[in-house]
């Protein structure tokens, strides 16, 4: 997993709320074998309309996306993340967020970030009116920052170490190799093994 | 205080325990198939890591490997693309794989234990919810996601919460002509789709220490459909027996060790259970499943039940909107439902015991007009085994139609179907909603009433198989 200090980008209002997982990726891409690729599965419903602000030449290369309330429920789909990750979003900001899908987003590097429903308005005002304007997310000092806002926001204390030193799970967990490896030397020998017998 | 058989497991396995964080465990097994790996895969490239323990890692093809034609190229491309996947992640990484066409291939559930790679006290895993099956070894197994699969695969651990315990005592002896499939469709019945919620359970009491291998294996399959994610029932002489002389079963000394270390698999007399169930197994009788869940389900000899009966109003809203979807009357005798096709196979009741009981069963006798019975061997070993005493032959000369290893009709992944409104009594485990197909109505049932209904046409037991001819000579 990448790490997460901080990120500065343009960005992406999305003016829609209780937007869930099948809208982000539908179910027929889940066929897929990678975890890449899922791009143009993003919102693809929405983005046969010309006019969805995905589709603005402007809105092409920005990393944050500023989300309407209760954003990705539904299914438990992985997918979800996968898929704004690969479009190349670093960071979404919403004044909710659905559980399964916040859990999954932080175990792959992907930083949600829940802010006040007015902040989220001013933020989505700013970028509507100025396509150029850049938002900063702050892990360090846990704060959001554009032009004429700034905000701080709360995540607890070991998602933000994990983000902020790019550890995924399995990072973690190897940070214990020694455990693992002591484990190992005295598991007993009739244990079965695959490349034997 | 004494430890229950998960807890001894579970203890055995711990690599690190701290304060606040979940136990990290040791995985002793981990099997692979197509539908869940690829992105695992995918992430240990991207991190350049190595699957730590090829020699505790192992991979088949089994969810949407057709039981036809097995010799030519797939026909859908979705599905020959997962498989050709697995093959390229096997061979980039070194993972033994038993692919479509080998002789050890089948459904991860069966092939694992009849190598003999599934033994008591291990803990396994799998991208499948069905993994639970091991738990008849008397060992802790479980279904895994992705993440975690790609977890395993890079650490051989998995950083998890205790789970709870729920003892599930079955008493006495069940009477003729019912079967472990019975009893677990009864006992979910009896706790619910989420009874099992947050515990392991462990099957014990006399009637399970009776089972055969195969039998405690169909239950420790469907206790996921109790919700649980694992079950378990304590290694006893029949484990050891099953076991001695597989593939990889230990050998001399280390059999002798194996064997003092599984004796010391129980639960302790002074252990304490979280939850506990108590069945009397002799009010036991054949049991189908009328709904649209693994929970609703009903004694053969009884009726569909009137929605308006149930005090629960959900549960009511479920049986209504089951009922329609099945296309059934309440009050209706369950006995009374004709069925298009019957399906025997699947990880719950594809191995050699079962298609032996429904050989039996339809010898010299001939599936009814107007049905498809399709009996599907859970591994390409069963397939042989099966017909090197001739089953494949009495199933075709009734009638049925005798198929390679795999998933096949237990879910809609592959070529064997059902067509939208066409109605099955199957032996899998699973009767949600189009699972078998799309449209698709499924009755869950036990290999000898699957083999009865294929002969008279509709649900039925063996014992209403009496009246049907018998060839003579046969
Ligand atoms: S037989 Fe059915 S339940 Fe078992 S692994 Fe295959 S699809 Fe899953």
């Amino acid at each position: 997993m990448e790490a997460f200090t901080t990120h500065t980008g343009r960005a992406v209002p999305l003016r829609r709320s209780n937007v869930d997982t099948d809208q982000i990726i539908p179910a027929h891409w889940l066929k897929k074998v990678t975890r890449d690729g899922f791009e143009d599965g993003l919102f693809e419903a929405w983005r046969k309309d010309g006019k969805f602000i995905l589709n603005q030449p402007e809105r092409k290369g920005a990393t944050v996306l500023v989300a309407g309330p209760d954003f990705g429920t539904g299914s438990s789909r992985e997918h979800a993340v996968w898929a704004l990750q690969n479009y190349g979003f670093k960071t979404v900001i919403s004044s909710r967020f659905a559980d399964i899908f916040r859990g999954n987003s932080l175990k792959n590097g992907l930083l949600t970030v829940v802010l006040d429903q007015k902040i989220v308005d001013a933020l989505q005002d700013l970028t509507e009116k100025d396509p150029e304007a850049e938002i900063t997310v702050d892990l360090q000092a846990r704060e959001v920052r554009a032009e004429g806002i700034t905000a701080s926001f709360e995540l607890d204390e070991n998602s933000r170490w994990r983000l902020l030193n790019g550890l995924d799970d399995i990072s973690i967990t190897l940070q214990n190799e020694a455990d693992i490896a002591a484990y190992e030397a005295k598991r007993p020998s009739y244990k079965p093994r695959t490349l034997q017998g | 205080m004494g430890r229950t058989l998960a807890e001894k497991v579970w203890d055995d396995h711990v690599v690190r325990r701290a304060e606040g964080e979940p136990d990290l465990l040791f995985i002793d097994l981990h099997l692979l198939h197509e539908v869940t790996s690829p992105q695992a895969f995918d992430g240990l490239r991207k991190s350049g890591r190595p699957v730590r323990r090829l020699d505790l890692t192992i991979a088949t093809e089994d969810h949407n490997t057709p039981t036809l034609d097995i010799d030519k190229p797939i026909a859908d491309p979705v599905s020959r693309i997962q498989l050709e996947t697995l093959r390229k992640n096997a061979a980039d990484f070194g993972v033994r794989l038993h692919p479509l066409g080998d002789v050890e291939q089948g459904v991860v559930h069966v092939v694992g234990p009849q190598l003999g790679l599934t033994q008591p006290g291990m803990t396994v895993v799998c991208g499948d919810s069905h993994t639970s099956t091991h738990g008849a070894f008397g060992g802790l197994a479980f279904g895994i996601g992705t993440s975690q699969v790609e977890h395993v695969l890079a650490t051989q651990t998995l950083p998890l919460v205790r789970p709870k315990t729920m003892a599930i005592t079955v008493n006495g002896e069940l009477p003729d002509g019912v079967t472990a499939k019975d009893l677990i469709l009864a006992i979910i019945a009896r706790i619910g789709t989420g009874g099992g919620q947050g515990y392991v359970l462990e099957y014990r009491g006399s009637a399970i220490e009776k089972l055969s291998m195969e039998a405690r294996m169909t239950i420790c399959n469907m206790s996921i459909e109790a919700g649980a994610r694992a079950g378990m029932i304590a290694p006893d002489q029949t484990t050891f027996d099953y076991l001695e002389g597989r593939p990889h079963a230990p050998k001399g000394e280390d059999w002798d060790a194996a064997v003092a270390y599984w004796k010391t698999l129980k639960t302790d007399e002074d252990a304490e259970f979280d939850a506990e169930v108590v069945i009397e197994a002799a009010e036991l009788s054949p049991f189908v499943t009328w709904g649209t869940n693994p929970g609703q389900g009903a004694p053969l000899s009884a009726n569909v039940p009137d929605p308006a009966s149930y005090e629960d109003a959900s549960e009511r809203v479920a049986a209504e909107k089951a009922l329609e979807y099945m296309g059934l009357e309440a009050g209706q005798p369950l006995s009374s439902i004709k069925v298009d096709t019957v399906f025997v196979g699947s990880c719950t009741n594809g191995r050699i015991e079962d298609l032996r009981a429904a050989a039996e069963l339809v010898k010299g006798r001939k599936v009814a007009d107007g049905v498809r019975m399709l009996v599907v061997p859970g591994s390409a070993r069963v397939g042989l085994q099966a017909v090197s005493e001739g089953l494949d032959v009495v199933f075709k000369e009734a009638g049925a139609e005798w198929r390679h290893a795999g998933c096949s009709m237990c879910l809609g992944m592959n070529p064997d179907q059902l067509a939208p409104g066409e109605r099955s009594a199957s032996t899998s485990n699973r009767n949600f909603e189009g699972r078998q197909g799309k449209g698709g109505r499924t009755h869950l049932v036990s290999p000898q009433v699957a083999a009865a209904t294929a002969v008279l046409g509709h649900l039925a037991s063996p014992a209403d198989l009496s009246d049907a001819p018998v060839a003579a000579g046969v």
